[in-house]
């Protein structure tokens, strides 16, 4: 692949923010692009764990929005218990009732996670089609436990006190909580993008990614690997549940599963297998969901889909394809 | 007299619905590099991947070093020091040429003698050392399988048909790698189709036919026997020189 080719999925994300620019107000398009790439960050949290769980076992996990909905509601349990913290006119405490918040959600899920690998999707492994039926129904079930603990109602969910409102900076409006979350998404890319290229687990998935045999050819367990990265996973959908339901601040069984399809967009434009494609894609949805609903909003519904077709079109195998043998 | 480190007694495998081996029998002896040579479809990768547990053997027994591997899982065999270089190289193209060698590297650190024998080996590797693997050229990328399946001390190394579509040059060095890797009495069991480097090379000789090993003995034996090259593999070696 030529280094032009290399760079060319990179100058999608500043094309498409800078050929908004001339559609509307300076102010609106500082707002929208902040709320695209807030929401595109959530969206990375929700699918990074997807597209590693799908490219390193080739698992199609459709209940991977379960774990989504399991960290919102956890967020629902977790920030009303701390309604001390999140009541608390200090951006410390707000931050602090989070964090814990996030954790509680990354470590239950991450639990729950593992509970799902060992029990169901280990029986299933090679067969696209079991996968699909028994995740789908895994999602069915997961959802109905749910409504089980916290009720049919829809939940408020208490978003911290001084994380509620927006800055207005040269008159562009940007949510205080969307800062946070774009803080958020950077980190954990950070620390993805640290441990899969700085450590010896990150280099084995990356060739496990790429070929899973030759790895166990090697001397080492996939398996094993496959598992920790599952719990990884999941364990990060929880906590884009967390960011999502406290975005939301009203959220039913459904928040995870209404997700599914933009997370399956966002992997498939990413190229499966593709963190980095992954985080690029998040953005790219993101954006265009926020500038299409401004600019022409009978046709936001439609704009994701869109996206992919077109990339699709232009690089079949996604923005940043994984070569698999 | 060098022990026997491989045997195969009787080995079958199915793929899916299909019998490939039909009981294979080979012996591999410690620090000799056993051809193991027939026509396409014969079953010589199917034996490599048996022996590697990639495919499990249906019936029959493997042992290594007089251990039975037959049922164990593939990263256990690899751990016993049993290197595979694949047909395909199955080199990790996203990952840099060091990655891909370290990856070999159980402790995760390079053993600076061994790593030094791969370059002295193939110098190319060291040029390339930081680049992404997926750049190399064919000819390269089977220099660094090779490489991988070295850079830590193996006791049996399965290759498969390392000079396939490479260019004649190429397939001379590669020759020369192998003779230098003969030369530190590395364990080889070697499927091959080109006959010059299998008797350049070769030690002791099976050559497969459906699925069984019609014929064992010493490499230079039947290189000299033109009768039983034609039985056996139905051409001379002489006409491949």
């Amino acid at each position: 692949m030529s280094g032009l080719n290399r760079a060319a999925p990179w100058v999608v994300l500043p094309v498409l923010i800078l050929a908004a620019l001339p559609a509307m107000a300076f102010s609106s398009w500082v707002t929208l692009t902040l709320a695209g790439v807030a929401m595109g960050m959530m969206l990375f949290l929700m699918a990074a764990g997807l597209t590693l769980v799908f490219g390193l076992m080739d698992v199609l996990n459709f209940a991977h929005a379960a774990f989504v909905t399991l960290g919102a509601y956890l967020a629902v349990s977790t920030l009303g218990a701390l309604s001390g913290l999140v009541e608390a006119n200090s951006l410390v405490l707000n931050l602090l009732a989070l964090v814990v918040a996030l954790l509680v959600a990354a470590a239950v899920s991450g639990a729950f996670g593992f509970a799902f690998e060992r029990v169901i999707i280990r029986r299933v492994y090679g067969s696209h089609l079991q996968q699909i039926l028994i995740t789908v129904g895994g999602l069915i079930v997961a959802e109905q436990l749910l409504v089980v603990v916290w009720g049919a109602e829809p939940l408020h969910v208490a978003k911290p006190l001084l994380l509620r409102g927006s800055f207005i900076i040269g008159g562009a409006a940007i949510e205080k909580y969307r800062v946070v979350a774009v803080g958020l998404g950077l980190l954990v890319f950070a620390a993805m993008h640290l441990v899969l290229n700085r450590t010896r687990i990150g280099l084995l998935i990356r060739a496990g990614v790429e070929n899973r045999e030759m790895v166990e050819a090697l001397g080492f367990r996939v398996r094993r690997l496959f598992v920790g990265v599952f719990v990884a996973g999941t364990a990060l959908a929880g906590i884009g549940g967390v960011m999502w339901a406290v975005y939301q601040e009203l959220i039913t069984t459904a928040i995870g599963a209404d997700m599914t399809i933009l997370m399956f967009i966002v992997v498939i434009i990413g190229g499966l297998g593709s963190v980095t494609g992954c985080f690029v894609g998040a953005m790219l949805v993101g954006l265009v969901a926020n500038y299409t609903e401004f600019l022409a909003p009978k046709l936001a519904l439609g704009s994701s889909i869109a996206l992919m077709v077109l990339i699709l079109l232009w690089r079949p195998r996604g923005l940043f394809p994984v070569a698999k043998q | 007299m060098p022990e026997v480190l491989l045997q195969l007694d009787g080995v079958h495998t199915h793929i899916g619905r299909y019998h490939i081996l039909h009981g294979v029998d080979l012996t591999v002896q410690e620090g000799g590099l056993t051809m193991l040579l027939g026509r396409n479809g014969a079953g010589k990768t199917t034996t490599l991947r048996t022996i590697m547990g990639l495919w499990r053997a249906s019936a029959g027994r493997i042992r290594f070093d007089g251990a039975d591997i037959t049922q164990m899982a593939t990263p256990d065999i690899a751990r016993l020091g049993i290197a595979y270089v694949p047909e395909t190289m199955a080199i990790f193209s996203q990952l840099t040429v060091r990655e891909n060698l370290l990856l070999a590297t159980h402790t995760g650190r390079f053993d600076a003698a061994r790593l030094e024998q791969v370059f002295a080996l193939f110098p190319v590797l060291k040029q390339k050392f930081h680049d992404a693997a997926g750049g190399l050229s064919g000819g390269q990328k089977q220099m660094l399988a090779i490489g991988r399946a070295m850079v830590e001390q193996r006791r049996l190394m399965l290759v498969d048909e390392p000079t396939k579509g490479l260019a004649p040059a190429v397939i001379e060095h590669l020759i020369g790698g192998f003779r230098e890797l003969k030369a530190m009495r590395t364990t080889i069991l070697l499927v091959e189709q080109n006959f010059h480097m299998a008797r350049s090379l070769g030690d002791e000789v099976a050559v497969m036919d459906n699925g069984v090993v019609v014929h064992t003995g010493g490499m230079a034996a039947l290189a000299d026997d033109e009768a039983l090259q034609g039985r056996l593999l139905g051409l001379s070696l002489a006409s491949h020189q």
